[in-house]
């Protein structure tokens, strides 16, 4: 590949100087070398420094560029350009239902706030150790695909129900962080942790609309993660 | 008084396998009717009374009437938790929708036991 024009329609907004939010119409070059969407977005921002957005590790890990792109959430460092067609106009906007700061940035901390009502660490109240608390290689496989979350939020901001009910309903990132703990057997809160979740909103008001595992950068189940707890609740109770 | 955000009540879980049980009875009472009608138990009145009045008939459509209600009750009550925010229209459209549930459901009853 060549170099290459990309067109831009982005989001703008920045409460200190606009009364109201605004689209703004740019473009960018982008040489070979450049192969995310992120790389493009560092050409802008080097183009007009207003613009703002979170990114920090480029290549899916510390979960800080989730936007929604072309109408989907994901990571822009994940985004590859080859993807998006010669000559279309790349939409980006802020991920959706949560506050923005500025720009492409939202404010988060509604989104953590739930993930910490989940208690997300270990309880575990026997005497520590010599060395660590093992586990079968089953009760370890348990784990994978839930602890790989990187806390992105493209989940939870493609929920409807989490649009809705944010400061109810724990959401896909929490709900699966919350069975990630629920899982483990070395974890002795499990009654708790499911007492917690046992209510007509925190994990209930999940309808498996599914939003979540289409857009999860890491290709998480969240879905997969409720379904599991809910299952547990009803053998719980039978 | 501070806003606190309440979360906590119990019956999550409940509600949500009773929406589940409750939606197997109502597709076991239509596979069973639409069999029924499929042999012609439509073709007469005469037909159409004496199976509907049968005793396993008046067991399971009573069951359904029930499953009906509370299944109804769960998922528009589901809808306003999730669109309404004020605790009070909230509670207001739980109760109109409460008692309009448990009315349907005594008028479906009458008309059945009616037979
Ligand atoms: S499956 Fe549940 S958590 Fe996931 S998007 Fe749908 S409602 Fe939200
Ligand atoms: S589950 Fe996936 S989409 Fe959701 S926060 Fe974790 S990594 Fe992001
Ligand atoms: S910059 Fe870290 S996940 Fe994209």
């Amino acid at each position: 590949m060549t170099k290459r024009i990309l067109k831009f329609n982005i989001y703008r907004y920045d409460p200190d100087v606009d009364r109201k939010p605004y689209l703004q119409d740019i473009e960018v070059e982008v040489d070979a070398t450049d192969r995310k969407l992120l790389d493009a977005l560092v050409k802008l921002k080097a183009k007009d420094d207003s613009i703002a957005f979170r990114r920090s590790c480029r290549e899916g890990v510390c979960g800080s560029d989730g936007m929604n792109i072309n109408g989907t959430n994901g990571l822009a460092c994940l985004a590859d350009l080859s993807t998006f067609p010669d000559g279309k106009t790349i939409v980006l906007r802020p991920l959706p239902g949560l506050p923005v700061i500025r720009d492409l940035i939202v404010d988060m901390t509604q989104f953590f706030k739930q993930y910490h009502s989940i208690k997300p660490y270990l309880i575990n109240n026997d005497p520590l150790p010599e060395r660590e608390r093992l586990q079968s290689p089953e009760e370890r496989e348990e784990l994978n695909g839930l602890y790989e979350c990187i806390l992105c939020a493209c989940c939870s901001t493609a929920c409807p129900t989490f649009w809705w009910n944010p400061d109810k309903f724990v959401g896909p990132a929490g709900l699966l962080a919350a069975y990630r703990f629920i899982a483990d057997t070395r974890d002795q809160a499990t009654n708790e942790r499911l007492d917690n979740l046992e209510d007509p909103y925190r994990l209930f008001r999940c309808h498996t609309i599914m939003n979540c595992v289409e857009v999860c950068p890491k290709g998480l189940n969240p879905t997969k993660a409720i379904g599991k707890i809910k299952d547990m609740m009803v053998r719980r109770i039978i | 008084m501070v806003n606190r955000k309440l979360v906590g009540a119990h019956y999550g879980l409940i509600d949500w396998l009773v929406q589940r049980i409750t939606g197997v009875v109502m597709a076991v009472f239509t596979v069973v009717v639409g069999f029924a009608l499929s042999e012609g138990v439509g073709s007469s009145y005469e037909r159409w009374y004496g199976f509907m009045s049968s005793t396993p008939m008046r067991f399971i459509s009573f069951l359904c009437i029930v499953s009906l209600c509370w299944h109804a009750w769960i998922g528009v009550r589901d809808t306003w938790m999730d669109y309404v925010q004020p605790a009070g229209i909230k509670l207001t459209l739980h109760v109109l929708t409460l008692l309009s549930v448990i009315g349907c459901g005594g008028w479906a009853v009458q008309i059945l036991w009616r037979l």
